[in-house]
């Protein structure tokens, strides 16, 4: 059984790797990449700690709803484990 | 003729806009640029040929570097094994120089069909295949691939029957990713260099399909 995860729906300022579109959404892990640098730090040059990377895939129906064309494709992303809740 | 007198807020000769010359103040990030390179060069780090050579050596890289790719895949299966489990790998052993380039490919079946995206900016395999195609870095292309794949895609002439799942792949992070279509019917016989030739830039996006022989 894959692992159901969700996105955080946080809305924080500055540099920021998780689209939108996706905060909130539910999807399983596609599969691990491994740890790599915080791009939120990274990007000011900070020391960056690093995350655990996925892939998650989305179901388009889970983000669009009924504005789907077609509600089993889907939509696969890379999402930093700190931005992931279990469901 | 290209200098013979012609207005220059109409369209060219061959009916497209003249592009305003670059007369505009620069923005902060381009003085930034350039005040970064030269001191860089000031102090001895690098010089202005070395600048030159790394941005010959991207013009030299070309979807060609992936169609290879994808052709060996077509006819090594223990290749294609490789590919799919670690393409950055597969590709530094057929001689590429990728740098630190992450790349997945991902598989084209009879019932699976994949396209890349990059939603937040342009994020694209730049390393093995060269630069983007402009329509890639639109805003338009990369709202409508995430939310009407399949529309987008008839638009490109790729018209899938529903029986057909889309896979879309949003590139937000660190990897970067080649679609690796299925082998076109009817090339049985081909060589690598023949089936290379089939294979379009479009298609390792997946807004497209290999070309038929």
């Amino acid at each position: 059984m894959p692992e159901r995860v969700r996105v955080k729906t946080i809305m924080p300022p500055g540099h920021v790797r998780i689209p939108a579109y996706l905060r909130g959404k539910t999807g399983v892990i596609e599969r691990a990449l491994g740890p790599f640098p915080n791009p939120e730090q990274l990007a000011y040059g900070l020391p960056a700690a690093s995350q655990p990377l996925y892939r998650v895939r989305f179901t388009m129906d889970e983000l669009w709803g009924t504005a789907a064309e077609h509600p089993n494709d889907t939509l696969d992303a890379e999402i930093y484990g700190h931005w992931l809740e279990k469901v | 003729m290209p200098h013979d007198h012609h207005d220059h807020s109409g369209l060219s000769p061959s009916g497209h806009p003249y592009r305003a010359d670059n007369d505009t103040p620069l923005s902060y990030w381009q003085r930034m640029e350039i005040a970064v390179r030269e001191l860089l060069i000031e102090k001895g780090h690098l010089d202005a040929a070395a600048v030159a050579a790394q941005i010959d050596a991207m013009d030299a890289r070309s979807p060609a570097n992936g169609a290879a790719v994808v052709a060996r895949a077509w006819t090594d299966p223990a290749f294609k094994a490789r590919l799919l489990d670690n393409a950055s790998q597969a590709c530094r052993d057929m001689g590429f120089d990728i740098g630190p380039l992450h790349l997945i490919a991902v598989e084209n079946t009879p019932d699976t069909h994949n396209m890349i995206v990059c939603t937040l900016c342009s994020c694209y395999p730049r390393n093995l295949l060269g630069l983007p195609p402009d329509w890639y870095k639109t805003r338009e292309y990369r709202a409508r691939a995430v939310r009407e794949p399949r529309a987008v895609l008839r638009e490109f002439g790729v018209d899938l029957p529903d029986s057909t799942t889309i896979r879309v792949h949003d590139s937000t992070a660190d990897m970067r990713y080649i679609v690796l279509s299925a082998r076109p019917a009817g090339t049985d016989g081909m060589t690598q260099d023949q089936l290379a030739a089939l294979v379009t830039r479009d298609s390792m996006i997946g807004t497209g399909l290999p070309r038929t022989p």
